[in-house]
């Protein structure tokens, strides 16, 4: 009877995007009179950042501080049509989307600020805010201006549309051949674990990953899906589960209480590096990072479970019942 | 049922507030009183999220009985910070990205006060200890350990 130490290793492919019949984002920006500049979307920010990434890819196309950019989410009875948050899509979709509005709405302000400052569009430079003739720096007026003249003194509109659509694919009858995604990011985990042949519990000691997430726009919050990834994988391999028995609904969860996920006694050691090769046609070199996080963690502790004890128990959760169970019927 | 009075100190501020004998501190709060920082999730004292100080302790304000809070002191997130002048904690959520969704938020930041407040020295088991009831499914915990160890330090700087 002991504790055995494992060590276990996987990788992932992950599609950013889908292919459906098509898979299009829309967005809308328009510039209020106080130079201020809406993002209207229907796309939902859940938590891993998106209001926040898109704000950051607004104002860089647009050339406005991050704090003029106000990104309105979530409602999609008025917000231009979003096929949803998944297939961590969004940051991909809609950021194309939104580059593709900002640079309508970018042209549609130097034209006024052309008009004001008699100068062509072409010889304007937009940095931060501030426009000012190539050359020669003293004439210059800013964003509020031209938003301010636009609005009381033209009777013209600074705004833009966007789409991004990934074009259907069919899957060929013959080769099974088909376009699937936009783009894939690529991650391996290194799990490192301990089982305990007596009680069948395992406990994750520590989770490397490498990830391959092309350009990151916010790399706090890509560091942040990694880490929360790494704890959701864990427990997808080891606790989650709503029907322990399934097919037979015994012992099912008739709560959160019952559904165990990790509090924060249990997480590993987690480290993590990222390497960044931006993608062809994400906005400024995104792939999707969200959903990958929590995959490669779960067969990497399972192969860790087999270095470690022998046994693969390849249904999930990993239960210690089922690592007794396993190691039963090896002995036998 | 018959509708009772009861008086608390909430946020520094006597409070008076007619309720059903059975009603919890965490309805009080939210619904009669409309402090939506406390937040409601499992109802039933699995997840901290409805965590609030009572008397300065750590207390599910899901399980409490609003009765039980007569005459004592209740402070909630709102009683801590504002957003032109957060408390510390929540400065620190803020600066080491300690949220995503956030709903874990209110109860997390209350319990690692409660800690504070009696250990301001806290090691990072301690601060664990400390968190255990209340989940978090976004972070991962790991950017939250490292906020409230971020305000350890400051406070033995200080």
């Amino acid at each position: 009877m002991a504790k055995h130490y494992g060590r276990g290793i996987a990788a992932v492919n992950y599609p950013t995007g889908m292919n459906l019949g098509g898979d299009p984002t829309q967005a809308l920006i328009f510039c209020q009179p106080t130079g201020g500049f809406s993002v209207k979307l229907a796309s939902t920010d859940l938590g891993q950042g998106l209001k926040t990434v898109i704000a950051q890819i607004a104002a860089e196309t647009l050339g406005v501080p991050f704090d003029s950019v106000l990104v309105d989410t979530g409602d999609t009875d008025s917000a231009p049509h979003c096929m949803g948050t998944f297939a961590s899509r969004g940051t991909h979709r809609v950021g194309n989307a939104v580059i593709m509005a900002a640079n309508e709405a970018r042209k549609a302000l130097m034209d006024v600020a052309a008009d004001e400052m008699e100068a062509a569009p072409e010889d304007l430079v937009l940095e931060n805010g501030e426009i000012y003739v190539k050359g020669a720096p003293e004439r210059k007026t800013n964003v509020f201006n031209v938003a301010l003249a636009a609005h009381f003194k033209y009777g013209k509109t600074i705004s833009g549309r966007g789409i991004y659509m990934k074009q259907k694919s069919s899957v060929d009858p013959e080769t099974g051949a088909c376009d699937p995604d936009s783009t894939e990011a690529h991650a391996t985990t290194v799990a490192e674990v301990e089982v305990d042949d007596e009680t069948g519990e395992v406990k994750v000691l520590r989770l490397s990953s490498a990830y391959e997430v092309g350009r990151q726009i916010n790399p706090e919050m890509v560091h942040g899906q990694i880490v929360s990834g790494a704890v959701m994988g864990m427990a997808h391999a080891l606790t989650e589960t709503v029907f322990p028995y399934y097919p037979a609904l015994d012992h099912h969860t008739h709560s959160f209480g019952e559904y165990i996920i990790p509090t924060a006694l249990d997480i590993p050691e987690i480290e993590s590096v990222v390497l960044e090769y931006p993608s062809s046609n994400g906005p400024y070199g995104v792939k999707g990072v969200g959903e990958m996080t929590a995959n490669s963690p779960i067969p990497a502790i399972v192969n860790a479970i087999y270095d470690a004890v022998g046994v693969w128990v390849t249904d999930l959760p990993v239960t210690p019942e089922k690592v007794l169970r396993a190691l039963e019927e090896k002995d036998q | 049922m018959e509708s009772i009075t009861i008086t608390f100190k909430l946020n520094g501020k006597t409070t008076a507030v007619a309720v059903e004998p059975l009603t919890s501190l965490r309805s009080v709060l939210r619904e009669h009183l409309h402090f939506h920082a406390t937040k409601a999730g499992c109802g039933q004292g699995g997840c901290g999220s409805c965590t609030v100080l009572v008397n300065g302790e750590s207390v599910l304000s899901c399980l409490m009985l609003a009765a039980l809070a007569d005459g004592q002191e209740v402070t909630t997130l709102e009683g801590i910070g504002t957003p032109q002048h957060m408390h510390p904690l929540q400065a620190a959520f803020f600066d080491k990205f300690a949220a995503q969704c956030g709903y874990c938020s209110p109860g997390m930041i209350m319990a690692a006060k409660a800690l504070l407040d009696k250990n301001p020295h806290p090691t990072r088991a301690e601060i664990a200890e400390a968190l255990a009831g209340n989940l978090c499914r976004c972070t991962g915990y790991v950017a939250i350990l490292d906020a409230i160890e971020a305000v350890v330090t400051q406070m033995q700087e200080a």
